[in-house]
């Protein structure tokens, strides 16, 4: 049953959404524990910082979950649209929710000519999808369907949620390793060894706490990336689920590849949102560890395994990945 | 002790008992669904109804437009009202007749340019297109919810409950025979 699958894969998103989270406040609460032993030279201290790097976080955290799909909208400028400005961009996320069967999320347009898109929210009852003017130009309506449908599968299972918490768990174990290591460069070092009676052991955590401030923020960035990609996979498999048509998001995927233009509102903070990577170089569209999008062409290659259509020759990839 | 043998039977009719309740109200939880699945069918096919005479006034006016289509469309529009109250499976099949008859008139619609360009017509195709689709995925969710209702009430031990109870089998909303499944294929030169 089709509706079953959905919800066992939404479901299993969410358990493993929630493994994420808690594997990323470990090594939040690790990364703290160390740090505050490092600088307080005794394990209390460790305890406070890890105390005190759960709060920050779950401030931060719990701040995000509630407002943050409203900061993003913001910050990439988006403004509301109605069915008198955009009917048939209405008309299609109505019958893409009805597909998904998830309640008709709020729709917003930013005003770039650059084809993309993006979805946030905490859940599908608090859901908005983003679409910029471009994408609206450029994309017949079957394409727009593949692309909503893209969007609201992302609603649908979840990956909303996941994509604004561990978002802000990655920035916090970030600013908090950053902090750690600029405390060292200005001194903090030369008090912990001036200390009588650390000696050696003070010295072992001293370079755990390091070592920390330097891995946990690539540890934390690379588990977002690994699911980011995973979920574009996921996502293109669901919008034809959705559509039962991947033609629309193929050729969508194929256009969006050509065109040169630049998404100015997204920075790397928003990058792993957006239904292609808005940030065009060709390092960055390639699919590597560090990016947040499989390549447009594996992407491509995927949907034409579903219609048992030929894989795309080495000079079609080249010309969409813009290589000439 | 005398009481033991008494007190195990009434123990095992309590938990029948319980039983029975929940099996209840999981089959009239399931009836409900489908209920609500058909409801949001309904409203769309509502609409389209409502739609289809805005369509025919704006062309008919057009010099030498095929005067066939359009009574094709009105007749199956009125065939596709009154299939209404003869349930799902009917009203599936009026509606998917009427479905092949706009898609005629659309085809139509293409061979004359000022029909093309007039605003109106190009807001009433998009709301029927709209409207079409939104009444296959609805349908693709109320056969969801009926499946899952006509399963449950076939499985053991629903299967002793639901007779005498009067949960019967409810229908399909069917789809297209074959049009389902066929992509539409795009001419258009992009």
């Amino acid at each position: 049953m089709a509706a079953t699958t959905f919800f066992a894969q939404a479901s299993a998103n969410r358990r493993n959404s929630f493994l994420l989270a808690a594997f990323v406040v470990a090594v939040l609460c690790l990364l703290g524990f160390f740090v505050g032993y490092a600088i307080a030279g005794d394990p209390a201290g460790g305890v406070a910082a890890t105390g005190a790097a759960l709060l920050l976080g779950s401030v931060i955290a719990v701040g995000t979950y509630f407002q943050g799909d409203k900061l993003v909208l913001a910050a990439s400028g988006a403004r509301p649209v109605d069915a008198q400005a955009a009917p048939q961009l209405m008309n299609v996320v109505q019958e893409m929710a009805i597909a998904a069967n998830v309640p008709m999320p709020a729709v917003y347009v930013i005003d770039d000519s650059a084809p993309n898109a993006f979805a946030t929210g905490r859940d599908p009852k608090h859901a908005s999808v983003a679409i910029t003017t471009g994408l609206l130009e450029k994309l017949d309506r079957e394409e727009l369907q593949g692309v909503i449908g893209h969007e609201l599968s992302h609603v649908r299972n979840f990956d909303i949620r996941f994509a604004l918490i561990v978002g802000v768990m990655v920035g916090a174990i970030a600013i908090l390793a950053d902090f750690f290591l600029r405390f060292t460069f200005w001194g903090g070092g030369r008090r912990g060894r001036d200390r009588d009676g650390g000696g050696g052991a003070q010295l072992i955590i001293f370079f755990i706490a390091i070592a920390l401030a330097i891995l946990a923020p690539i540890i934390a960035r690379f588990i977002q990336l690994a699911v980011s990609r995973q979920r574009e996979y996921l996502a293109d498999a669901s919008a034809v689920e959705l559509t039962r048509n991947p033609y629309g998001l193929e050729r969508a995927l194929a256009k969006i590849s050509a065109d040169t233009e630049v998404l100015e509102v997204a920075n790397r903070g928003t990058q792993h949102m957006y239904f292609t990577n808005p940030i065009k170089k060709f390092e960055e569209r390639s699919s590597n560890l560090f990016s947040t999008h499989p390549a447009i062409v594996d992407r491509i290659n995927r949907l034409r395994e579903l219609t048992g259509e030929a894989p795309l020759s080495a000079p079609e990839a080249a010309t969409l990945a813009g290589l000439e | 002790m005398d009481n033991l043998p008494l007190i195990i039977i009434a123990v095992i009719v309590v938990l029948l008992v319980v039983a029975a309740i929940g099996i209840y109200n999981g089959l009239v939880q399931r009836r409900l669904r489908i209920d609500e699945a058909f409801a949001q069918i309904e409203v769309q096919l509502k609409r389209r109804h409502d739609l289809i005479p805005n369509l025919v006034n704006a062309v008919k006016g057009y010099m030498g437009f095929e005067q066939k289509v359009l009574t094709d469309v009105t007749n199956a529009r009125a065939a596709a009202v009154a299939a209404g109250a003869q349930g799902p499976a009917q009203q599936a099949a009026a509606e998917n007749a009427l479905t092949s008859t706009l898609r005629s008139l659309f085809a139509v619609v293409e061979n004359y340019p000022e029909l093309k360009a007039n605003q109106n017509v190009l807001e009433l195709q998009e709301q029927l297109t709209t409207t079409e689709n939104q009444i296959s995925f609805s349908r693709q969710h109320y056969n969801a919810t009926v499946l899952d209702y006509n399963t449950a009430i076939q499985v053991f031990p629903n299967v002793l409950l639901a007779g005498p109870l009067g949960f019967t089998r409810r229908e399909f909303f069917d789809a297209e025979p074959e049009a389902a499944n066929v992509p539409t294929v795009d001419l258009s030169i992009s």
